[in-house]
């Protein structure tokens, strides 16, 4: 056995803390190592080759590159040592970096130390792996997309257009989510739907795309490649296939309840589209709203209304399989309840409102008709306070996080305002603008240029009613002064989170999500649509807060993946899978309880001896397996417990033998 | 849009400031008071709801500020630390969870333990019957 | 359930009153109230330096002496000695350093172990529930509108709030049960001017003049409040206000439980407004 060590520099990262020269030496002293070197980048292109000549030149067969974790490059050093003919596998990374010279940069001679020992550890490891292979398993080229907005619209539409199956699921009754509500969108003050309804047509028209409105996705099994996914058909109570969307159920349906488009701004009956353009354009009973309840039907207003007869009060929830080989989580945000900000009256004052609800205001088709008029009495309002940062930013009484997209549709709002009601003024509360995009900071600038909008840096801290008025306890801490402004409306440009749901399906799927509930991509800069549960893509601000641009790239970026994915016939999987030792399991099956993929089941043979079988598509080698088992009977292919073992006894400088 | 101040004294019209950090100092106050003045990113609604701002020369931002600073002096010469009644306003709205309430107090201690002086005099109390907490109130907030 | 109750100072002369309708409100009400039998001043203004443990001694001494006869729940009237207990209770229970020091300190008094509860009376008021206060009214009050002001110290800091902070309801919720209308009252958690009333009685004259006007805008007809400071802020400063702003009108305060013994037609309180 002939080991090489190789040891990065990373430029000063670890050079700058740790000995290199001394972690050379002790390198080369260790058992079975017959070479030990530095290199100032080794995944530089010249880095590679220098293993790659050693490998050939020294005839290594084992190689331990002590670098950054293996996160960031052991798939670009994997790459290196099998051009020259070397098993992947046989390749350890030791992490002297993000475990060491990061960490402990004020204490260069034990993180020195400590480097060796990681050092140690790995050559340890190393000189007990075996060569192993990759696996194939069939791969399903079809894909689900969850959530009929603008993030899932342009996914299902990219992997449409490459050649491939769709499936796109979306729990309203109509696509277009957020989007859709919006009434013009920054900086280029493009018509919200003019844009969008297009590509709700095309979803619909799209020959690859099975598209289910009004549906959820029940359960998910299986792995990337092959997943079997139940989709929920909620029952409309009309007949898509009858229901030619005139609206006379709507007309004559005697119910009145606030729209949820209209953010509850507007009223619809209790069949309805949520708005004209929906599409699919079909008419739904909200049972919850209907006066017929599942067991007695005491109105058929819409029944006898319907021309073409799709009225059916009797019809079931539907369940439907399918087959897929990827997934794109397209889920979407909700903002935070208004009634989250108790000192500006959020849910209490009628005319404080949020974000989306000014929306509604100013959209042509919205509830007044693209007339700003105030929810408590109809009346115009001329004088409006937008207030930022409403729950963002705010780790004490919302969110941490930047919410991303306020400090543009804030400006946005302003300026439709001004052009709505010329004669009433707009102020706005901002801590910072933070316009980086492509002419955003243009925008901002030209809204308070050109319409003289008043930005007054500071946070809100009370807003309180007086008479008709709101009035606004603020402070410009440019001028140095508090600030009381008798406003008729208030803005809220309250913190986006992640869609209601959201963290149920993660679960689902075993996609991880962050302590606020987003979807969390594997690496936030290289691999920035991809989770960590292979086979699972994400998209638009289900991922985290997201202005349009931003989510239609992503979506592409998930979609192109999908496609990567789908450019071959079938699936290589890394060979790190659990194995059964069949002389050593007896049987005892406990390692199938534990098992969190389901991938270990008991056989029982004829004459009555049992033993476990993995299947190796489903195993994610997790070890928990070889965790549980007492006998030694299972073991992960790549990280065996002897490996393991040997690791351990390296770290605390012991031989295997004491 | 109405400005309220009804403070009649002139602000100080020393218009740059020439910064000596003053670092011992900003640690005293820190740790009598357990907050870290770095936390906060002045977005100013402490002064926004601030009870007594009107009655202020400094805004209750610009004390954080000029504690980030490390610039003591318009501090030592400032009345807002003295006006703070520790309403806990804002402390119970800010955002960072920064407690300027104790910060506040940890000026003032700072003060005192410095100087050993009071602020008033029982002889500037007002003659009256009062209730206890205010009298007792008063003088602990407002003697060394 | 026999509960302790620390009166403390201003109870015992400015406040009489509050002391007074509330022990007869805790009788109305089968409140068994026991006044702690050698109580101490709490140490007024709750201290908010860290490293003075000396300012804690004056609360946690009460707290022992009620551990020490068995009671587990302090119950006060006063919302400064409200919040300065309160504050002490956690101050010292988060650290048991802390504790450790300020008991050795007290080495005549029994050790404080942590297991006293301080409950504000409006808590054990609420506790009680609202069905229970509505069957000992015995007048009716439904023409009056009141303000329920809170002040600071009852709500803030939230730690020791006994309510929410911004839109508080359990005071509300007691006048509403008494049968009296609680108006809308957005001042009702902003500051009075607390002690500043014995050096700059004109600031609080400022603050409470806005807060009464508040109160009279949205339609009250008398304020009540159960801290004995804003109290007398909001009382007696009204001569002051007159005379900074001339066209001011007298406007009623009251402590909550003087409403309340009349309501139980033990008081006449109110008759002379």
């Amino acid at each position: 056995m002939r080991i090489g060590v190789f040891i990065c520099h990373c430029g000063k990262n670890i050079a700058g803390v740790l000995d290199i020269k001394r972690l050379v030496e002790e390198a080369a002293k260790l058992k079975d190592v017959a070479y030990a070197t530095d290199y100032v980048y080794l995944c530089s292109e010249p880095g590679q080759k220098e293993i790659q000549q050693k490998i050939k030149e020294l005839e290594l067969t084992h190689v331990v590159i002590a670098a950054c974790s293996p996160k960031m490059h052991a798939t670009t050093f994997a790459r290196a040592v099998e051009e020259v003919g070397l098993n992947p596998y046989l390749l350890e990374i030791a992490n002297i970096r993000e475990q060491c010279s990061w960490v402990h940069h004020d204490a260069p001679e034990e993180a020195t130390e400590k480097a060796l020992e990681i050092i140690r550890a790995a050559v340890a490891k190393v000189s007990l792996a075996k060569p192993l292979a990759p696996i194939t398993v069939p791969l399903t080229r079809k894909v689900l997309v969850i959530g009929g907005g603008i993030a899932g619209i342009q996914a299902a539409l990219d992997i449409a257009n490459g050649g491939f199956e769709v499936y796109l699921v979306e729990r309203s009754p109509s696509l277009g989510g957020h989007m859709a509500q919006l009434s013009e969108t920054f900086p280029t003050l493009d018509c919200s739907s003019c844009i969008l309804t297009p590509r709700m047509v095309e979803v619909a028209r799209h020959p690859n795309i099975h598209l289910f409105t009004y549906a959820e996705v029940k359960n998910v099994e299986g792995i990337v490649g092959q997943y079997k996914v139940t989709i929920e058909q909620k029952p409309r109570y009309v007949d898509p296939d009858k229901c030619t969307g005139c609206g006379d159920c709507a007309e004559a349906c005697p119910v009145i309840v606030p729209n949820e488009f209209d953010q509850g701004l507007g009223a619809r009956k209790a069949v309805y589209v949520p708005f004209p353009q929906a599409v699919p354009l079909v008419y739904t009973i909200d049972l919850e709203h209907c006066l017929n309840t599942k067991r007695l039907i005491v109105c058929e207003q819409c029944y006898h209304a319907c021309g073409p007869k799709a009225i059916n009060y009797l019809m079931e929830p539907k369940e439907i399989e399918i087959e897929v080989g990827a997934i794109v989580l397209a889920t979407g945000y909700d903002l935070l309840p208004l009634e989250a900000l108790k000192e500006y009256g959020g849910g209490i004052y009628p005319d404080v409102l949020s974000g989306l609800e000014f929306e509604r205001l100013l959209s042509a088709s919205g509830p007044t008709g693209g007339i700003v008029r105030r929810p408590s009495d109809g009346k115009i309002p001329k004088r409006v306070v937008f207030i930022q940062c409403a729950g963002s930013r705010d780790p004490e009484h919302g969110c941490p996080y930047c919410s991303k997209i306020c400090c543009m549709y804030t400006a946005k709002h302003a300026l439709l305002y001004k052009h709505a009601v010329p004669d009433g003024e707009a102020y706005v509360f901002y801590i910072d603008v933070r316009a980086a995009g492509k002419r955003y900071e243009e925008f901002v600038q030209r809204v308070m240029e050109e319409e003289r909008i008043v930005y007054l840096r500071g946070k809100v801290s009370k807003v309180f009613q007086r008479k008709d008025k709101l009035v606004v306890w603020g402070v410009d801490t440019l001028s140095g002064m508090a600030v009381e402004i008798e406003a008729d409306m208030v803005v809220l440009a309250t913190a986006i989170v992640p869609s209601k749901n959201t963290a149920d399906l993660a679960k689902l799927l075993k996609a991880p999500i962050d302590e606020f509930g987003f979807l969390n991509e594997v690496h936030p800069k290289l691999r920035p649509v991809e989770s960590s549960a292979m086979g699972i893509y994400l998209a638009g601000a289900a991922q985290a807060p997201k202005d349009i641009p931003d989510t239609v790239s992503q979506a592409s970026a998930a979609a192109s993946k999908v496609l990567g994915l789908f450019s071959q016939e079938e699936l290589s999987l890394e060979p790190i899978k659990a194995e059964v030792n069949l002389e050593n399991c007896d049987g005892c099956a406990y390692c199938v309880d534990v098992c969190p993929f389901d991938a270990i089941t008991l056989v029982v043979e004829e004459d009555g001896h049992k033993h476990v079988e993995v299947k190796k598509a489903l195993c994610q080698g997790c070890g928990c397996c070889m965790a549980t088992c007492p006998k030694e009977g299972i073991n992960v292919a790549g990280f065996t417990l002897n490996q393991l073992k040997a690791q351990i006894h390296a770290l605390l400088k012991e031989d295997e033998d004491d | 849009m109405e400005t309220i101040s009804t403070n009649k004294e002139k602000r100080s019209t020393k218009l740059r400031l020439v910064l000596k950090k003053q670092e011992d100092w900003l640690k005293k106050v820190e740790e009598i008071s357990g907050q870290n003045v770095f936390a906060c990113y002045q977005c100013g609604k402490c002064s926004a709801g601030c009870p007594m701002s009107a009655e202020m020369d400094l805004l209750p931002n610009q004390v954080i500020r000029l504690l980030q600073l490390g610039a003591v002096e318009p501090l030592l010469n400032c009345r807002t630390i003295w006006l703070c009644a520790s309403c806990f306003t804002c402390t119970a709205r800010c955002p960072k969870g920064v407690s300027l309430t104790r910060l506040m107090e940890g000026v003032r201690l700072a003060i005192f333990r410095t100087r050993k002086s009071d602020e008033i005099s029982p002889k500037e109390m007002v003659k009256e019957t009062l209730p206890q907490i205010a009298l007792i109130g008063a003088l602990r907030k407002l003697t060394a | 359930m026999e509960i302790a109750y620390f009166p403390g100072c201003t109870l015992k002369t400015t406040a009489k009153k509050l002391e007074d309708s509330a022990l007869a409100v805790a009788d109305a009400l089968d409140i068994n109230l026991k006044e702690l039998p050698n109580w101490t001043c709490c140490g007024t203004v709750y201290s908010l330096a860290e490293d003075d443990l000396m300012r804690q001694v004056a609360p946690i001494r009460t707290l022992a002496r009620t551990e020490a006869l068995g009671y587990s729940t302090l119950t006060t009237l006063c919302s400064v000695c409200y919040n300065t207990l309160a504050q002490a209770n956690l101050f010292v229970k988060a650290d048991s350093i802390r504790l450790e020091k300020i008991n050795n300190f007290m080495d005549e008094e029994p050790d404080y172990k942590g297991n006293v509860e301080v409950k504000h009376f409006l808590t054990i008021l609420q506790e009680l529930g609202t069905e229970k206060l509505k069957s000992a009214v015995k007048k009716d009050l439904s023409g009056l509108k009141v303000a329920c002001y809170y002040g600071c110290l009852l709500l803030r800091p939230q730690s020791v709030g006994i309510d929410d902070c911004e839109q508080p309801y359990i005071l509300e919720n007691i006048m509403q049960a008494l049968g009296t209308k609680p108006v809308f009252f957005p001042y009702q958690v902003e500051c009075c001017g607390s002690y500043h009333t014995a050096v700059k009685p004109e600031i609080v004259a400022r603050r409470v003049y806005r807060i009464l006007e508040n109160a009279r805008e949205n339609g009250a007809n008398l304020v009540v409040t159960s801290c004995p400071l804003c109290y007398f802020n909001l009382k007696n400063r009204q001569k002051e206000i007159k005379k900074l702003y001339p066209g001011f009108k007298p406007m009623p305060i009251f402590y909550f439980t003087e409403i309340m013994t009349d309501a139980f037609g033990l008081t006449k309180t109110l008759e002379n407004i």
